[in-house]
């Protein structure tokens, strides 16, 4: 069977804080790179899935995506496929 | 019924940890606690009362406590919610904590159970914050696992989380709760003034929010653990053993 790798790159919604991606302005400011204004740190999953029919496949991964890997109160997420 | 017949169930899977503290801290009271691998559960049919420890459940991987709250809902979803509605207690210890808002079991909206409308997000310190914190016991005493707390004591119990601050998908939630005496705990400061930050407010909660139970009150998780603070001296004079005597005390009046 045909396999595919799907990406699902989840982030934290707009208006919710980030302490790692702040920290990581605050180093990269440190280090010279003044320019930076904003640092979000996502999550990106690589998933590698039997798929022989697209739109079922893409429905499981959204059904991944909202059992498992996100948390609806605090992130986005956009499958890649 | 009677104290040596309350049944607990401590629930582990890889990566919890403390559950021996919470088994020792039931047992020390005269209860009959035993510890159910996830994968060896069966059935909450013979139980009274279900804790989920602390630690990294499957290494925190994803988010923390996500892993273990999936799994639960795919064994024993059913089983859970009939529990709760059959006024059993359940509590969540920090990382168990963060399990059951994943679940949709806290804050536990009675209209909306297994609804996820809350998240314990990283703390605003970016680390993890690991060292004693002050709580005061706040509202009416309606949670199973604090009736035995009078109202404003304050308690001092040692924290360790990395994710401990409890974001809810909408800001009219913290009225609502607060409206439904849901919220338990507050973090504050020595004098118990609940008006304090960081770092007596360890992760930037909201409204200093350390604990808060389900509508019901049968469902209590708190971020602080006080199964690591069973005797006096482990605490500055306060100790966590009030957490369980509270819940054996309910269990046995109730049934």
């Amino acid at each position: 069977m045909e396999t595919k790798d799907v990406i699902v790159n989840v982030g934290l919604k707009k208006g919710i804080s980030d302490p790692e991606g702040n920290n990581i302005k605050k180093a990269l400011r440190l280090l010279g790179f003044d320019e930076v204004e904003e640092v979000h740190v996502n999550k990106y999953f690589k998933i590698t899935i039997k798929a022989s029919d697209e739109d079922k496949a893409k429905e499981r991964v959204r059904e991944m995506a909202e059992k498992l890997l996100t948390n609806p109160v605090i992130h986005d997420y956009e499958i890649r496929w | 019924m009677e104290t040596k017949d309350i049944n607990v169930c401590v629930l582990r899977i890889e990566g919890t940890n403390n559950e021996q503290e919470i088994y020792d801290s039931f047992k020390r009271l005269g209860a009959n606690p035993s510890f159910v691998h996830l994968n060896e559960f069966k059935s909450l049919e013979n139980f009274q009362c279900l804790m989920i420890p602390g630690g990294f459940s499957s290494g925190d991987y994803i988010r923390a406590g996500a892993i273990f709250a999936s799994r639960i809902r795919s064994r024993f979803w059913d089983d859970i919610k009939d529990f709760v509605r059959d006024g059993y207690a359940i509590g969540g210890i920090c990382n168990g904590f963060q399990v059951l808002v994943e679940l949709g079991l806290l804050p536990g909206f009675s209209r909306s159970i297994g609804k996820v409308n809350a998240c314990l997000a990283e703390n605003d310190s970016a680390r993890f914050e690991c060292r004693h914190t002050v709580l005061k016991h706040v509202g009416p005493n309606k949670c199973v696992f604090t009736r035995a707390l009078p109202e404003n004591e304050v308690l001092v119990i040692p924290s360790a989380h990395a994710e401990g601050k409890l974001l809810l998908a909408d800001d009219k939630l913290y009225e609502r709760m607060e409206k439904n005496g849901q919220i338990v705990f507050r973090y504050c400061d020595r004098s118990g003034r609940t008006d304090c930050g960081y770092p007596w407010n360890p992760n930037g909660s909201p409204q200093n929010i350390a604990g808060i139970c389900n509508e019901k009150g049968n469902v209590f998780g708190m971020m602080p653990h006080p199964e690591r603070a069973f005797y006096k001296e482990n605490a500055n004079g306060h100790s966590g053993k009030v957490i369980f005597e509270s819940v054996i005390n309910y269990i046995g009046e109730r049934f």
